[in-house]
């Protein structure tokens, strides 16, 4: 399977390019990209490992493009996400965030169910992979 | 309004309380030189008065019928502080290009409006004067809330940056469908479509309107289903995924009792109608407050009376009320799509729903100011008769913070359900992606879809399936303040 987390999961995996010119639209708009990455993709981890803090002071794409390959190299196995910041008051949020690095092989999700009464299902969602223990989990 | 004498200027005291009839203008309803407080809630009505009845009188009828008074005098007035009471016409314009229509601008004293109650505000501002005899026809076209009275409601209970942190979805317009047929399927049925849409890329499928509870399939039955497969969906894919599942019932109890079932099993939105009424709105709003849930309006029934330009209720003043009201999502048009909606209108509603604070921006239909004193900001939901082929135009007229919602054009694919979500969702994403790359979009997008299309055969085959559908309708509701309605 395919994780289709992130802004653009549906198209083919980004070119260094294409990211590039996603990190300058991204500046552009006064957003701070930041690195994350994770073996625990579980639709509702929300806390991915940061790869350093935001880059609120890194503002031209080919600094951040450092950044990337180094988390690259360093979690080649690992699901990397880029992500833009925004501070501006009304937003003070994540503005853009899309997947640059996954694992070769993504062996997905299993549903769990639970029979409760009134016919109700209580579910939960494991990946496969997280069975493993931490850092063993896409090797 | 016969014996009293013609002056348009307020009488003198004892005059003014002798019992017998005056002109509204008299009774103190028309004041030219009031200056708005900071803390009035005012309006601006499109009036169109009978033959012989003029415009100032009008608007101090107006003003008068939905503030404090009746149709003749009465001494009780001096009872209490009466000028300030009375709402006061303070301005009237005559309609650009509609001879016998005007403006009328309306202030209204804050205390006249019960704190943080849609319903005491409607019955105030749209109760009894909308049938008045000296008027043809009554249109309330906008209003300003004052932050003194923003500040007495609570507003969406989610609103837009805490429904995406919690969805996990960032950058992009969020993608649903509306189950179809909408009347009709059983249980399991209805789930399949759900299922296929939300595994194929959809965010979020939704009921429709008018599913409820019917002999053919009852309200649990459905939310059993519907969640087996949004579950289904969100292990398939590593998405979180939702199904507005529709709670709209007879009365608050049964209500009550869908949203919790719909909470019980997980669902992270539920939904109602607008038809529910204000007050039922309001107490779902603050249902879902309590249980972190996001609560999607449909807006049945509102172009009964938002549509027609010279009688009824702007949609943009129902957007307000919506905000102050208190739900996640709301209906407000898609320009492109089937459904009633000038461009620059819908822009204007979408302002209202989204911003911090709007501007006066007359083309756009907003006659006042409007701070929204950090009221979180409500997702507008374009719906109706939209395809993958027209993804350049929704971006560019509606934005990043919207729903794109394509029921028909999801479900009526060649492929089937997951192929119709999925040319959506490779449409929109390619879209965004060359937007953000630079590209201009609003001429470059047919070639945009055609190149992501190579890559994608479901995309291929919607745009060879409705590439060229269009609903080329001149609007009804149209703005008043450029020569012409603005081709959609």
């Amino acid at each position: 399977m395919r994780i289709t987390q992130g802004a653009f999961s549906f198209l083919p995996d980004l070119s260094d390019d294409q990211i590039s010119a996603q990190i300058e639209y991204c500046l552009g708009q006064g957003w701070a990209l930041s690195i994350e990455h994770t073996d625990d993709p579980h639709p509702r981890n929300i806390y991915w490992e940061m790869f350093g803090p935001p880059m609120f002071d890194l503002h031209d794409a080919a600094g951040v493009m450092t950044e990337l390959k180094e988390a690259r190299r360093t979690f080649p196995g690992q699901y990397i996400k880029l992500n833009a910041f925004d501070s501006t008051r009304g937003f003070e949020t994540m503005r853009l965030s899309f997947i640059v690095n996954r694992p070769s092989r993504e062996p997905g999700f299993a549903l769990i169910r639970e029979e409760a009464a009134g016919r109700a299902m209580r579910y939960t969602v494991r990946a496969y992979a997280a069975d493993r223990p931490e850092g063993e989990r896409y090797e | 309004m016969g014996a009293a004498s013609d002056r348009a200027t307020p009488v003198v005291t004892a005059d003014r309380y002798r019992a017998g009839v005056l002109k509204y203008a008299q009774m103190g309803y028309w004041e030219p030189d009031y200056v708005p407080t900071d803390t009035d809630v005012l309006a601006v009505f499109r009036i169109t008065p009978q033959e012989g009845v003029d415009p100032e009188e009008a608007a101090a009828a107006v003003a008068g019928e939905s503030s404090t008074a009746t149709w003749t005098v009465v001494w009780t007035d001096r009872l209490t502080a009466a000028e300030a009471y009375r709402a006061k016409a303070y301005r009237v314009d005559p309609v650009p290009g509609s001879p016998g229509e005007f403006f009328a601008y309306i202030a209204y004293d804050l205390d006249l409006f019960e704190p943080g109650s849609i319903a005491n505000l409607t019955a105030s501002i749209i109760g009894n004067v909308f049938g008045f005899k000296p008027l043809k026809a009554l249109r309330l076209e906008d209003m300003r809330l004052p932050v003194a009275y923003v500040k007495t409601f609570d507003g969406p209970p989610t609103g837009i940056v805490v429904e995406r942190e919690r969805l996990d979805k960032f950058g992009r317009p969020l993608l649903g469908a509306t189950v179809k047929p909408k009347l009709g399927l059983s249980g399991r049925n209805y789930g399949r479509v759900v299922y296929e849409a939300l595994r194929g890329g959809l965010d979020f499928t939704k009921d429709d309107e008018n599913i409820n509870s019917q002999p053919f399939m009852h309200w649990r039955d459905r939310f059993l289903s519907c969640m087996e497969a949004v579950n289904r969906a969100s292990a398939a894919t590593g998405e979180v995924k939702g199904h507005y599942l529709n709670v709209t019932g007879a009365t608050m109890e049964d209500m009550y009792e869908r949203a919790e079932f719909a909470k019980e099993l997980g669902s992270v939105v539920v939904m109602i109608d607008l038809v529910i009424g204000y007050t039922a709105i309001q107490s779902m709003s603050k249902w879902a407050r309590r249980n972190d849930m996001i609560l999607h309006l449909h807006r049945a029934g509102h172009a009964t009376y938002t549509r027609q330009k010279t009688h009824g209720v702007s949609f943009r003043v129902i957007s307000k009320w919506m905000r102050l009201a208190g739900v996640d999502h709301i209906h407000a048009g898609t320009v492109v799509g089937k459904l009633e909606g000038d461009p620059n209108m819908v822009q204007g509603f979408y302002n209202i729903l989204r911003e911090p604070r709007n501007p006066v921006d007359l083309k756009r239909g907003l006659y006042f100011e409007q701070d929204w004193a950090s009221l979180r900001k409500v997702m507008p939901v374009a719906s109706g008769g939209i395809h993958a082929g027209q993804m350049h135009q929704l971006l560019t007229y509606l934005g990043d913070d919207v729903i794109l919602q394509f029921g028909g054009g999801t479900i009526g694919h060649p492929m089937g359900i997951q192929a119709g979500a999925t040319a959506n969702r490779v449409a929109l994403e390619a879209m965004v992606l060359a937007r953000n790359e630079g590209h201009d979009i609003w001429n470059e997008g047919p070639a945009i879809l055609e190149r992501a299309a190579r890559d994608c055969l479901p995309l291929k085959a919607a745009l060879d399936t409705w590439g060229d559908v269009t609903f080329d309708y001149t609007s009804t509701d149209t703005p008043d303040f450029v020569p012409t309605a603005t081709p959609s």
